[in-house]
């Protein structure tokens, strides 16, 4: 049975039916195609998929989207404004924070929801926030390196 | 991956979601945070066929003190409890415990009764709970018990709870000043749960010697392990270094854990002795 549910996201009203067994993720990239999130693991272990739900990131792979009807989502899509990329995103590029860029949409938002919550992030604290977001490529250091960048223009 | 289809139901009460649970019978499952439902549903594990979201039930949510009873509801989050001051100061284990949970993601969204009702035997709040001597209130249309974590956690993926109960909250006894507790963890450096890990809870006397002590160890078995040999051990004595390391080397004793390859028994019952001494430091 379909069900209706709105949703508000990166700013913008949606009101979409959907089976309460569609997920958030297949929702953003399916239905609405905000195809800029990922998914890879699809069990909320990668980090791939991350978004923030009011602010706060979470895995959609694993959240039915009748879960989140009424709640504000922000996705990678939403981070820039007027075509302005964050200084999170622009550090990614200036410090080769991705290759291949599968995780990259995941490990942007979770950045940013780390810099949000600690403007100026201890190396053990950017290891321990971003722990849940896997990269295959890069080895770690240039996105703890790209964060510290970022950080660093904050106030 | 997807999980099979299922109906959704979204009560604002527990009367209602008890009915819900009722009416659509063995086929109906809760879901709170979805963090162990939804990979289960996604891999085919499990295909309920229909679930009652019980994440819009305001009474279920929430930290608080009655009293010296840490009370806190069922659909509480793990980052909820690990950033809670009331947490910290009553029971500082369980906010170490939940911190520990998974990863940021995970937190966000798990809650305390979601893992308790699940009861894996690599889950943190099952053994700091063991620890912390709390009881489980469970409601049903027949009316309520509160069951204590020694007879809530039973086995592998098995508690007391029934089908058709709902666990509405979990109370913490002995927040007092002369109590306190910690929580230690070895983690499986790819999954994050734990290897092993020791939850401790010790209450002192006037004179600062340890009147009683509590610990369980998780990674020993099923449910978690009561170490009573450390407990007896310590109790009535100064915690001194060399009090605290010759009981600790006790942890093990009584414990027949099932090995495995990333950590064969032996190993297990080392890192138990290792991890209690390391939550009874962080304790004192
Ligand atoms: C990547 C990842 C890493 C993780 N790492 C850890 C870890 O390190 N340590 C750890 O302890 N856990 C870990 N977990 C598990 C996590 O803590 C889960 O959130 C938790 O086990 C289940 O809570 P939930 O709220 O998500 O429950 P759900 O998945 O919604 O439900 C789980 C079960 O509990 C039942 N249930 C839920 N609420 C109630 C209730 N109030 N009354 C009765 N039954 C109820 C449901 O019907 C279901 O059977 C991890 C999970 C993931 C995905
Ligand atoms: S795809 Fe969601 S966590 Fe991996
Ligand atoms: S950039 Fe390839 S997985 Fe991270």
């Amino acid at each position: 049975m379909p069900y209706p549910i709105s949703l508000k996201i990166n700013g913008r009203n949606y009101n979409v039916d959907v089976a309460p067994d569609r997920l958030l993720v297949d929702i953003l990239r399916h239905d609405l195609g905000l195809t800029g999130t990922k998914e890879s693991c699809s069990v909320g272990v990668c980090g791939a998929c991350t978004v923030l739900l009011d602010g706060q990131m979470v895995s959609s792979c694993l959240l039915p989207g009748v879960l989140v009807n009424g709640r504000e989502i922000t996705t990678v899509e939403g981070l820039a404004q007027n075509e302005e990329l964050l200084p999170i995103q622009q550090a990614f590029i200036d410090h080769g924070g991705f290759q291949c860029g599968a995780c990259t949409p995941g490990q942007v938002v979770a950045a940013k929801a780390l810099l949000d919550e600690i403007p100026h992030p201890t190396e053990d604290q950017i290891k321990d926030w971003m722990m849940g977001n896997i990269c295959r490529c890069t080895g770690y250091y240039k996105i703890i390196e790209s964060i510290q960048a970022a950080a660093a223009v904050n106030p | 991956m997807f999980p099979a289809s299922f109906d959704y139901h979204a009560p604002t009460t527990v009367p209602e979601a008890l009915r819900l649970l009722a009416e659509n019978g063995p086929d109906a499952k809760l879901l709170a945070g979805g963090h162990s439902l939804l990979p289960a549903m996604k891999l085919r594990l499990l295909e309920p066929g229909c679930l009652v979201d019980i994440g819009r039930i305001p009474e279920l949510r929430g930290i608080r003190r009655e009293g010296q009873t840490l009370v806190i509801g069922a659909a509480t989050l793990h980052a909820d409890i690990a950033t809670s001051d009331v947490v910290r100061q009553a029971a500082p284990g369980l906010a170490t415990a939940a911190s520990l949970i998974g990863d940021v993601q995970v937190r966000n969204r798990g809650t305390i009764g979601g893992s308790a009702a699940h009861d894996d035997p690599a889950a943190d709040y099952p053994v700091i709970l063991t620890a912390l001597d709390a009881s489980f209130m469970l409601v049903s249309s027949a009316g309520a018990r509160t069951v204590a974590s020694g007879d809530f956690f039973l086995d592998y993926f098995t508690t007391a709870l029934s089908d058709l109960e709902i666990i509405t909250e979990v109370r913490i006894p002995g927040a007092a000043a002369s109590v306190t507790s910690a929580y230690a963890k070895l983690e499986h450096p790819a999954s994050g749960f734990l290897v092993v890990s020791a939850g401790v809870r010790i209450e002192r006397g006037a004179d600062g010697r340890c009147r009683t002590a509590r610990i369980a160890i998780g990674g020993l078995g099923g449910r978690p392990f009561r170490a009573t040999a450390v407990e007896s051990a310590l109790a009535g004595h100064a915690l001194t270094p060399a009090a605290i390391a010759a009981a600790a080397a006790l942890a093990a004793d009584g414990s027949d854990p099932d090995g495995d390859a990333y950590a064969p028994a032996e190993y297990r019952r080392h890192m138990a002795t290792v991890y209690v001494q390391r939550a009874l430091e962080a304790a004192l």
